[in-house]
């Protein structure tokens, strides 16, 4: 039984199944009181990674070869010195990377390869298990980044990779508010796709310009990377070539605001969010909250609420703040109000961890 | 030469021991104070080298007036301290 990681505001969790009660039980806590942005389970290795965003300090990262029970502090991505002349020397967008946002493990045969997505929105690559960074130089200078901003915060941010499993030299990313860009040379050159997508609180001009779409994450069914789904701003999207061109998918109700969505790795057909009310109203739908599920590639969406508190709940899902476990049927989820809930039917029942945590970042599997 | 030490709430993250460096400048200061534990730049420098917005380096009494500008002259006497600025909840 996989254990599950929790990064909050206020350290890592970790908790496991306990077979006994049926329950799940917190059974570590680690880096005690410090916020962790992300949290990374290599699927390769089993090594762990934290990013941290240390108030006063800056981000940092720390590994764990041990299952957590031993971490040791490696570098963190860091933007190199910002050109004093030339096209980028007034560069609004400060080059000191606030946030680690994502972390993704490369192919299969490059194991020691990662992707780290940050705010601001740089892309770093690893290719010595976290020991170095290097920041892809070629989505960060592209010109087109000067249209980018922030959704919510002050600056545009990476938060969503995905690596292809058939070719690990294809990347699909998204951006808050940066649109959805491919490479198929693990980063060299970059395209901006995203085709279809619609922002209807822009400008009307530029409603539909991919370049400024805020997709809030992006997911990718590993069997089927063709196919890939975005819960964006407005609305949720699916595209069946790879993320080049999307189509708006029927709105789940009781809402299609959220931030997360995720595929089955399996079935392209099958995806999960967790909605919100709106975005100027950031808590579950009429204070009761549901995960929903489409088994359909998005034509029709059920809601899910048992064991999910119905009333006066104000919880938010973060975009990393529901995940599926390999055997495709055990999920967590976890809220901004520090409620964390599992699933093992694939999310239609759910039971509480029982714990009063932290607001939460990221729940991952490991 | 000037001594450099780091407060307790940065010496949890990072150990440092207080030091007595060669150097002219703060800058130069601080670089030769990190060579002791590399790891403790970047919890006082951001990437662009500044002193990041939540730290505070007092040379003797008085808190430096420019994150940027760490050339400020240092001398035999002076003691460099560096501590995290109070903030949060």
């Amino acid at each position: 039984m996989s254990t599950l990681l929790i990064a909050s505001r206020k350290g890592l969790f970790t908790a496991d199944h306990h077979s006994a009660d049926g329950k799940w039980q917190i059974t570590g806590h680690h880096f005690h009181g410090e916020p962790v942005s992300q949290v990374l389970a290599d699927p390769r290795d089993g090594t762990w990674y934290a990013a941290l965003r240390l108030g006063h300090f800056g981000v940092k990262l720390r590994r764990s070869a041990d299952r957590g029970a031993t971490w040791v502090e490696i570098p963190a991505p860091a933007f190199p010195p910002k050109p004093t002349e030339g096209e980028w020397a007034d560069d609004a967008t400060p080059w000191t990377v606030d946030l680690v946002w994502s972390l993704a493990a490369g192919g299969a045969h490059e194991p020691k390869t990662l992707w780290a997505g940050c705010m601001p929105a740089g892309l770093f690559r690893s290719q010595d298990g976290g020991d170095s960074w290097q920041l892809i130089d070629s989505l960060w200078l592209d010109a087109r980044r000067k249209g980018w901003f922030g959704g919510g915060n002050d600056h545009p941010g990476l938060h969503s990779i995905c690596v292809d499993p058939n070719n690990s030299q294809r990347l699909t990313i998204a951006i808050s508010c940066g649109g959805v860009w491919k490479s198929e040379d693990a980063g060299k050159s970059w395209g901006l796709f995203g085709n279809g997508m619609h922002a209807p609180y822009m400008p009307p001009e530029v409603e539909e310009d991919p370049n400024t779409q805020d997709g809030h994450s992006l997911s990718m069914c590993a069997a089927h990377p063709e196919v890939m789904w975005v819960q964006h701003h407005a609305g949720a999207y699916r595209s069946v070539d790879g993320g080049v061109n999307f189509t708006r998918l029927t709105p789940p109700l009781p809402s299609d605001f959220g931030f997360v969505i995720v595929a089955d790795p399996v079935n392209p057909l099958r995806a999960w969010v967790a909605p919100a009310l709106a975005d100027t109203f950031r808590y579950a739908p009429d204070g009761a909250m549901c995960v929903m599920r489409t088994d359909d590639g998005g034509k029709t969406w059920q809601a899910f609420r048992n064991g999910l508190p119905q009333t006066h709940a104000y919880d938010l899902v973060y975009r990393h703040g529901l995940a599926l476990a390999p055997d495709r049927n055990t999920m967590a989820m976890a809220s901004t109000t520090g409620n964390a809930w599992t699933s093992v039917d694939a999310g239609e029942n759910w039971v509480s961890l029982g714990a009063q945590l932290p607001p939460v970042a990221a729940v991952a599997w490991a | 030469m000037p001594t450099v030490s780091f407060a307790p709430q940065l010496q949890r993250h990072v150990s440092c021991p207080t030091q007595i460096v060669s150097a002219a400048s703060l800058g130069e200061a601080l670089t030769a104070a990190f060579l002791a534990a590399p790891l403790m730049q970047s919890y006082v420098l951001d990437d662009q080298g500044h002193v990041r917005k939540h730290v505070a380096v007092f040379v003797n009494n008085e808190m430096i007036a420019s994150r940027r500008d760490l050339s400020l002259a240092v001398g035999e006497k002076d003691s460099i301290i560096v501590i995290q600025a109070l903030s949060g909840g």
